[in-house]
């Protein structure tokens, strides 16, 4: 991992890699979701209206997947000090907080003809809603903080500390559930899903991985261009007055 | 080394109490946000006593909140933090000092009037003693989570709102058990196991918050 952690390789490996990411995000989506949307049977139950697990649970998926990405990388960024790893789990922050937002949107479109309303306070809601309020939190500190190099530090500690303690919110919130509100109307998945629909799901899945790693790069690649630019400013505006 | 986490604590619970009664203002935060619920829902008593405990605890979260700035902001501006990373006691210890100084100046304090504010919200009469002891069991969580925040936070300009951010999301946890701990107990379905969670929340915080707030303290004073 050493290796890649030079900003300079970064970025010749990822104008390799990203170019590809790309095609193979375009093309599992679209079979993905064309599969989903227009092959897959209807559920003998809900109709059509089911199809929209097809966004939905990449969605959720991708959601905690990419605050565990953000885990990682922030532990990586404190203890071996890499600016490659901040920035890896700064770039992933926005992305995650649009792929919670996302699945709480779709997942409340669902509920409005499925439940009765957009929105009630299941556990699993309640959860992901803290995981966006979570998300909101860590983007507030590199708002609020200046200096790049300090932002990734305290960045990088709320993003460990709210990885603790997202499986002990996440549990305490299902606890909070069977106290208050009858057994929820969602019956547990799994297995039970017909294959035909299994597929495209499975595959919906794989093209929002892609997606993630195309646009991570993307955004990585941003970022670190941007520093160049800011540290040729400052050179800039040094030798200016050095002139002056 | 154990005198001197003494003495610090003795410090920050003097300043609390005397400079600014801090305390007491706290205190008067919390019961006027409980005095504002039954303004907004409707003076109906069944449905106070419904709410009541929620609203105790909601109202001591945000009342706990709104006093952790405090924790180091003061400290970090006439350079005594400085003196505490350069000092003998090791930062952690000095961070958890911090800590047990909120926890008596600003937890304690909503825990003893918190009988008060049940008699106005017409709460359950076997519910007071459940609500002090899971307030007793929970609240060292609300001030340790909350020295994490603070200890981010000290050494921005503005960082209330962002402190507010952090936290609340990691006082869900304290709020589920703790409100559920006096609701079971009531009903008598055991309070027991909500209980001893809180328990584990207050034991868990503890043990990392020494090194999340020591490591953002020493980030600050850079």
């Amino acid at each position: 991992m050493h290796k890649f952690a030079n900003p300079a390789r970064f970025l010749r490996i990822s104008k390799i890699i990203t170019p590809w990411c790309f095609i193979l995000t375009v093309v599992s989506m679209a079979v993905g979701l064309y599969w989903g949307l227009f092959i897959a049977p209807e559920d003998y139950q809900m109709g059509s209206a089911y199809r929209i697990i097809f966004v939905h649970v990449p969605a959720s998926y991708m959601s905690m997947f990419v605050y565990g990405f953000m885990a990682v990388a922030s532990a990586v960024g404190i203890i071996w000090k890499h600016p490659l790893a901040d920035q890896s789990a700064r770039a992933a922050a926005p992305i995650g907080a649009i792929f919670t937002a996302l699945a709480l949107f779709t997942g409340s479109l669902w509920g409005k003809p499925m439940w009765g309303t957009y929105w009630i306070w299941d556990a699993r809601l309640t959860s992901e809603l803290v995981l966006l309020f979570l998300y909101f939190g860590y983007l507030g500190v590199w708002e609020a903080i200046e200096d790049t190099a300090k932002a990734a530090r305290v960045a990088a500690i709320v993003a460990l500390v709210g990885a603790i303690n997202l499986p002990i919110i996440k549990f305490s919130v299902d606890w909070w559930n069977t106290l208050h509100q009858p057994a929820s109307i969602m019956k547990s998945g799994g297995a039970s899903i017909h294959p035909e629909m299994l597929w495209p799901l499975l595959i919906c899945i794989l093209a929002f991985n892609l997606y993630f790693v195309t646009v991570i790069l993307w955004r990585i690649e941003n970022l670190i261009i941007r520093r160049q630019i800011r540290g040729l400013q400052i050179r800039l505006a040094e030798e200016g007055q050095n002139h002056g | 080394m154990i005198r001197l986490f003494w003495l610090l604590s003795k410090r920050d619970i003097k300043i609390g109490w005397h400079g600014g009664s801090t305390s007491s203002m706290v205190v008067a935060f919390f019961i006027i946000v409980v005095t504002l619920f039954p303004l907004g829902v409707g003076p109906e008593q069944n449905m106070l006593a419904r709410i009541s405990v929620g609203v105790i605890w909601v109202a001591a979260l945000l009342s706990c909140l709104l006093s952790l700035d405090r924790i180091f902001q003061a400290d970090f501006e006439d350079g005594t933090l400085d003196q505490y990373a350069l000092g003998p006691l090791s930062l952690e210890l000095a961070v958890i000092s911090k800590a047990l100084a909120h926890w008596v100046t600003t937890s304690l304090p909503l825990i003893l009037i918190s009988p008060l504010l049940g008699i106005l919200m017409n709460m359950d009469d076997r519910a007071f003693l459940p609500l002090i002891y899971a307030m007793l069991a929970g609240s060292p969580a609300l001030s340790l989570i909350g020295t994490i925040g603070a200890s981010l936070t000290v050494s921005l300009k503005r960082g209330g709102v962002l402190l507010s951010l952090l936290i609340l999301p990691l006082y869900v946890p304290v709020l589920i058990f703790g409100v559920m701990a006096v609701e079971a107990s009531v009903l008598g379905t055991g309070g027991n196991a909500p209980l001893l969670i809180l328990c584990a929340i207050t034991l868990f915080s503890l043990a990392i918050t020494p090194w999340a707030a020591a490591a953002a303290v020493k980030l600050a004073l850079e």
